[in-house]
């Protein structure tokens, strides 16, 4: 499943990082996002929920919804 | 030997300007969100055994791609592209020790320079208390590269960095070899198994932060926050201050009875007590509402509050068509919009950042609030509404206009001129940390010294040559008959429509330079004019000299009006185009002259009505 559609304060593990546009998938990596990582949506942004905060280890990155959905993750074990 | 030249090389926000800093004993700005450095800056320190050192403080870059101005910044001095600029010999990595796992990899992209490097893991203080636990001696084994720890913001903490920096300056330098390029994926994998390698414990995310998040992040209770603290900064400036600028200015106008005691009566006596101190002393009077708005700024730029502010607010920018990371330089702007300007050099997209350069001018900076609250001192009563003070609401009705209509401007711009895709939000939220009382300081004295230095220049200048104008030819009777009547009168045809009258026609030529300049030279104006009876302060006699619509229209003016020579230069510099200046200074003119039309010609009918 998408990161968009994990549910708030549930962790799972990122399973694949793909965008149509690879200079997203890019940044999402270079900024710390890696398959194999945990990551838990921590916060939703006030208006609809959006953005939405992700806590990847020790950091936590906002991220929109459209950069969000780059990232594919599956419970974690 | 000629001098190592050391680039400091990081992600955003791991501490590269606060080592800058603690190295070289400069002044950069440090403060607790990525992207507070945009421009490189360089300084020298010498090790221990009396190697000097180049050192050059970069923006914050996450790889070598860069995709913003401020990261291009950096990456272009890397690689020895920026002009002038010879590459740097060696690399100091900078790495957040509590997010080695995230960030190793980038140490494995900055091979490809294919220079020296040297790794050291900042603020391993925090980390250690955050429960890390790490074997640096196996990491710098497979990295092979020399690997440190640091804690910048201490002497003892940038010792062992020294100490080994020293040893590493002292080898010959190996012949630079570039390394073949992997992807990022296989980097990162590398990156990965180096750090779980090395790791004997992770540390988990800061507690405190995870506390307070709780709140400060929630939908509802986070606005709430958000706009309490907006409404309370406001308010602090306005009712924290009575007390110290009552002080200045009763000063001021002892120093001048004082100096029309001392000096016979003549042009000298006038220049120094009409000229001078009516000028100067009209601006150094709102030292202390700069300070008391400087320090909340301070202190939310280093809490690591502000990246906290661009999440809760994304949402609301991107219906206007802005970046949620514009929210940061905009609020900047609060202070002044130069910085504020300059920081828009984080938002990828080059249309939300010239978007965002053409609406910061509109931010309520501190300049206006010599303008605000002399106007609001005179004309609005020191009433209580409810827990608030009536001069306070005011003053945040002002804020709030500004607001506005740098958002709408900002929503027709993305839907004219700057059309374009909306530009993906991907930013790190900062662990929360104490403001450094240090740095605290610093800020606030370089912003008050700034202050103090332009009204001794400028300012100080300008109170004389306008003192002149408005006193001769010795022949004048009238205001309007001397030099600076004369000048006066040419604009007055134009703002007269307005409600303007001649003293304001007067002071906004002046006023071009810098917004309090237009309150000294008010000062100036009207202190010659009533050169026999200056006892009482500027606002008192502005109060029977204007009306209200008057009064109303030149704070409208002041909502928009572009008088800033530093600001527009700044625009020039950063947008590296007359066009867009000129339109910036064209629209905010217009608006400028529209709404105070407006507010003088429905607050007169308003008036006649009631």
């Amino acid at each position: 499943m998408k990161l968009t559609a994990l549910p708030k304060g549930e962790t799972a593990r990122i399973s694949k990082i793909a965008s149509a546009d690879p200079a997203l998938e890019a940044k999402l990596r270079e900024i710390g996002f890696s398959e194999g990582d945990e990551v838990e949506v921590a916060h939703h942004g006030p208006i609809g929920g959006r953005p939405i905060c992700t806590r990847l280890n020790q950091t936590l990155i906002a991220l929109r919804m459209e950069e969000a959905a780059a990232i594919s993750v599956e419970p974690a074990k | 030997m000629t001098t190592a030249r050391l680039a400091l090389v990081g992600a955003p926000n791991c501490g590269k300007s606060t080592l800058f800093n603690g190295l070289t004993g400069g002044r950069a700005k440090v403060a607790n969100y990525p992207g507070a450095t945009v421009e490189t800056r360089s300084g020298r320190f010498r090790t221990t055994p009396g190697r000097d050192v180049e050192l050059i403080d970069l923006p914050g870059i996450y790889g070598l791609t860069p995709r913003s101005m401020d990261e291009r910044v950096a990456v272009d001095m890397l690689t020895g592209k920026t002009p002038g600029e010879a590459a740097p010999d060696l690399l100091l990595i900078l790495i957040d020790a509590s997010n080695i796992r995230t960030h190793l990899h980038s140490v494995l992209q900055l091979r490809a320079i294919g220079k020296p490097m040297i790794v050291s893991l900042n603020m391993i203080d925090l980390a250690e208390r955050d429960g890390l636990k790490l074997d640096v001696g196996k990491l710098e084994q497979r990295l092979g590269v020399p690997v440190v720890t640091s804690r910048a913001t201490r002497k003892a903490g940038r010792e062992a960095l020294l100490s080994r920096l020293d040893d590493v300056l002292g080898a010959d330098l190996p012949e630079a070899q570039p390394a073949q390029q992997a992807s990022l994926k296989d980097l990162q994998r590398e990156a990965r198994a180096i750090a779980r390698d090395v790791t004997i414990a992770e540390p988990v995310l800061n507690r405190l932060t995870r506390e307070v998040d709780r709140y400060v992040l929630h939908p509802v209770a986070g606005l709430a926050i958000l706009f309490s603290l907006l409404f309370l900064m406001f308010q602090a400036v306005f009712s924290w201050s009575g007390a110290p600028m009552d002080a200045i200015d009763g000063g001021a106008i002892a120093l001048g009875e004082w100096v029309r005691a001392i000096l016979p009566e003549g042009w000298l006596q006038s220049l120094i007590v009409d000229g001078v101190i009516a000028g100067v002393g009209s601006v150094v009077i709102f030292l202390p509402q700069i300070l008391i708005l400087f320090a909340f700024i301070l202190i939310l730029e280093a809490s690591g509050y502000m990246a906290r502010a661009a999440f809760l607010m994304d949402e609301l920018m991107m219906k206007v068509g802005l970046n949620g990371r514009a929210f940061i330089p905009l609020l900047s702007s609060f202070a002044c919009a130069i910085p504020g300007i300059m920081a828009a050099r984080v938002i990828d997209s080059e249309r939300d950042r010239l978007t965002t350069i053409m609406i910061a001018p509109l931010m309520t900076c501190s300049a206006r609030l010599p303008v605000y609250t002399l106007i609001i001192a005179a004309f609005i009563p020191r009433d209580m509404v409810g827990p608030f003070n009536l001069q306070g609401l005011v003053m945040f009705g002002l804020y709030i206009a500004g607001i506005a209509s740098a958002v709408t401007v900002a929503f027709v711009l993305k839907r004219t001129l700057t059309k374009g895709q909306t530009q993906p939000l991907i930013m790190e939220l900062p662990t929360y940390k104490l403001p450094d009382p240090r740095d605290f300081a610093i800020g606030l004295w370089m912003r008050a010294s700034a202050f103090l230095k332009r009204a001794g220049t400028i300012i100080l200048a300008t109170s004389i040559l306008l003192w002149f104008l408005a006193s001769y030819p010795a022949s004048a009777s009238t205001l309007r008959e001397t030099f600076a009547g004369r000048i006066g009168g040419l604009l007055e045809t134009i703002v007269a429509p307005i409600g303007f009258n001649l003293e304001i026609s007067i002071a906004l030529i002046p006023g071009m330079a810098a917004r309090e300049v237009a309150v000294s030279a008010l000062g100036t104006v009207y202190a010659v004019q009533n050169a026999e009876d200056n006892t009482e302060g500027l606002a008192m006699v502005l109060q029977s000299a204007w009306s209200l619509p008057t009064a109303f229209a030149f704070l409208a003016w002041y909502v928009f009006a572009p008088q800033c020579f530093a600001t527009l230069a700044t625009i020039r510099r950063e947008t590296n185009s007359w066009k867009w200046t000129g339109f910036a200074f064209a629209y905010l003119m217009g608006l400028a002259y529209v709404a105070a039309g407006l507010v003088y010609h429905v607050s007169s009918a308003l008036m006649q009505a009631g």
